[in-house]
């Protein structure tokens, strides 16, 4: 009796374990079917070309694919300064006490709030903002665009790569600072020959991670990018990411060559992120076994 | 190996002696530090701006008829997004009611099989799942349920967030369950109490202030998803509850009124986002307090 619940229970257990690889290459199953149409119709054009335009069947994915690295990689730069400055406060200076506690807290407070929040925030507050320096500038004053973007994609990223760094800077061997604090070394210097080389790769992964996270982005971009279907000539124009021509286009493609194509688009997506996301993930294992 | 000391260092050296490179190194490590806490305060200035915005913004929207009444066309004064409030709950529980018996499931089989290699296949595959963008899985959820079902509809919004939810209570229930000794197991075990008894009875109800809390993380994390309902709940201006039908939620509602050019619709959605802001952050509050109040501890 006991055993054949007890058998039972474990195939349930094991079904629901399988459930998730299977879901997985369902998905992508699904993704490379349904974009079927598309290979067929446009083929490797779908990657040379520029021009994206239903009406006149083109579909060309490059404009998008350099707004979607555009975005991410500017995002990715302005935040490298603020999350190695959190990783160290947090790892280094003040590990605990009443700072760590409220800085912790608001980088919690960031990751938690909505994208389409940090959106709407973009569109009423930061784009004026960025109008403005725009007219000091003395290019179009659009407002919308590129850098708007990124700017908003700046502070969503921050908490990621900060949380993932200041616990990679904290497992740190205690021994290795008190070596280099002994030989005289400040703490300055300390940080720079022994904790941030030690830290690297760590710190790497958590930045390629926020990578993953900023190039899926969708709600906070598609409404301050300016859904401009075009090639971006500045990092001031209006573009649009592959994310974002997805959310703006998908629900009134009624074209099947054009469903297909904005399908491929996210299936193109999801492998970059898995590639990004998987080396990040690669360091961050190995760093953490070698410990 | 040893090398005669170039001039330049021959120079730091004296000048180490003399003490002003000692002053340079320490005045380079009190800049760096500075520029540590100031690049970590500033952190504050985007979290303030964001808060202090909804907040004074939604304030003046939000009022008890806001909260309970339907949406009325634009020019009429008045009206509501209560239609949003049941949409987006609607979405939790459909979601809810999929992710989270399949997720504590599989959190369960991971932890019981720690070091199998399918668990380590299934741990990747988690890794994966959670990376995905969240309006690629909109996409899937689109041509499983929306397409074989010929309409859009809050069934298909609610499997799409699921997709979202399972990773992280997956993660959770793991964690929860990795934590608990084998003592414990093994004294149930012990008195003759058979291994799915001891699983459901005593190591799921040890571990069950980590679930709940990973719930109600999952929760947190897709009441404000908003791309993977774009074109599957699909938003609706009338009060609806037909799961088989389109809904509208307060993510969803935050989006269309704030692309609108109408400066009242802008009101609405501040309105709605600090009702959103609100619910997500007492929920990772509460799950906070959860953690720190009522954990079984070993």
């Amino acid at each position: 009796m006991h055993i054949s619940s007890d058998r039972i229970f474990k195939t349930i257990l094991a079904l629901a374990g399988i459930s998730i690889p299977a879901l997985l290459i369902a998905f992508i199953v699904t993704l490379l079917i349904d974009s079927v149409p598309a290979f067929l119709r446009i083929g490797s054009a779908f990657f040379t070309e520029t021009t994206w335009d239903p009406v006149a069947q083109q579909f060309g994915v490059r404009a998008f694919v350099v707004g979607t690295i555009l975005t991410s990689c500017i995002a990715l730069v302005l935040s490298i300064p603020f999350s190695l400055s959190i990783a160290l406060f947090l790892g280094e200076y003040y590990r605990t006490g009443v700072w760590s506690t409220l800085l912790k807290s608001a980088i919690e407070l960031l990751a938690g709030i909505p994208s389409v929040i940090y959106g709407m925030w973009a569109l009423f507050v930061l784009v004026p903002m960025v109008r403005s320096v725009q007219l000091q500038l003395g290019v179009p004053p659009y407002g919308i665009g590129i850098m708007t973007a990124s700017l908003v994609l700046t502070v969503m990223i921050i908490p990621y790569s900060a949380s993932i760094s200041s616990d990679v800077i904290a497992m740190v061997p205690a021994d290795l600072k008190e070596a280099a604090l002994s030989l005289g070394a400040t703490r300055y210097e300390m940080l720079r020959s022994v904790v941030l080389p030690y830290a690297l790769s760590g710190i790497s992964a958590g930045t390629l991670l926020s990578l993953g996270r900023a190039l899926g982005e969708t709600m906070a971009v598609t409404m301050v990018i300016g859904n401009a279907n075009r090639m971006p000539d500045s990092i001031f124009s209006p573009a649009n990411t592959m994310a974002s021509i997805i959310a703006n286009e998908f629900a009134e493609a009624t074209d099947p060559v054009h469903l297909a194509s904005l399908i491929k688009v996210g299936l193109l997506l999801m492998i970059i992120t898995m590639l990004i996301n998987a080396a990040g993930t690669y360091v961050i294992r190995k760093k953490t076994l070698n410990q | 190996m040893l090398q005669a000391p170039t001039l330049s260092e021959k120079k730091r050296s004296i000048n180490d002696m003399n003490g002003t490179g000692v002053l340079l190194r320490i005045f380079k490590d009190y800049l760096f530090q500075t520029a540590v806490i100031v690049g970590s305060i500033t952190v504050f200035v985007p979290l303030l701006l964001i808060l202090g915005y909804i907040v004074r913004n939604g304030i003046a929207a939000v009022d008890w008829q806001f909260l309970t009444g339907p949406p009325r066309p634009i020019g009429e004064p008045g009206g509501g997004i209560a239609n949003a409030i049941i949409g987006s709950a609607m979405l939790i529980v459909i979601a809810s009611i999929i992710a989270v018996p399949i997720g504590i499931a599989t959190g369960i089989y991971l932890s019981e099989n720690r070091s199998s290699r399918a668990a380590v296949i299934v741990r990747m595959c988690i890794d994966i799942l959670q990376g995905i963008p969240s309006i690629v899985v909109g996409i899937i959820a689109y041509a499983w349920i929306v397409v074989s079902s010929g309409t859009f509809s809050a069934l298909s919004g609610g499997v799409a967030l699921a997709f979202i939810m399972l990773p992280v209570i997956i993660r959770a229930t793991e964690e929860t369950m990795n934590m608990i000794p084998d003592t414990i197991r093994e004294a149930s075990l012990a008195l003759g109490v058979s291994y799915t008894r001891t699983v459901l009875k005593v190591l799921v109800p040890a571990g069950v202030s980590g679930i709940l809390t990973g719930i109600l993380l999952s929760i947190a994390r897709i009441a404000g998803e908003t791309a993977p309902l774009l074109f599957t709940s699909f938003g609706n201006p009338y009060m609806s509850t037909d799961i088989f039908k389109p809904v509208d939620s307060l993510p969803h509602i935050i989006f269309n009124y704030a692309i609108s050019p109408y400066p009242e619709w802008h009101t609405k959605a501040w309105g709605a986002a600090l009702v959103l802001i609100v619910f997500v952050l007492g929920l990772n509050i509460s799950a906070k307090i959860l953690t720190r109040r009522w954990t079984v501890r070993f």
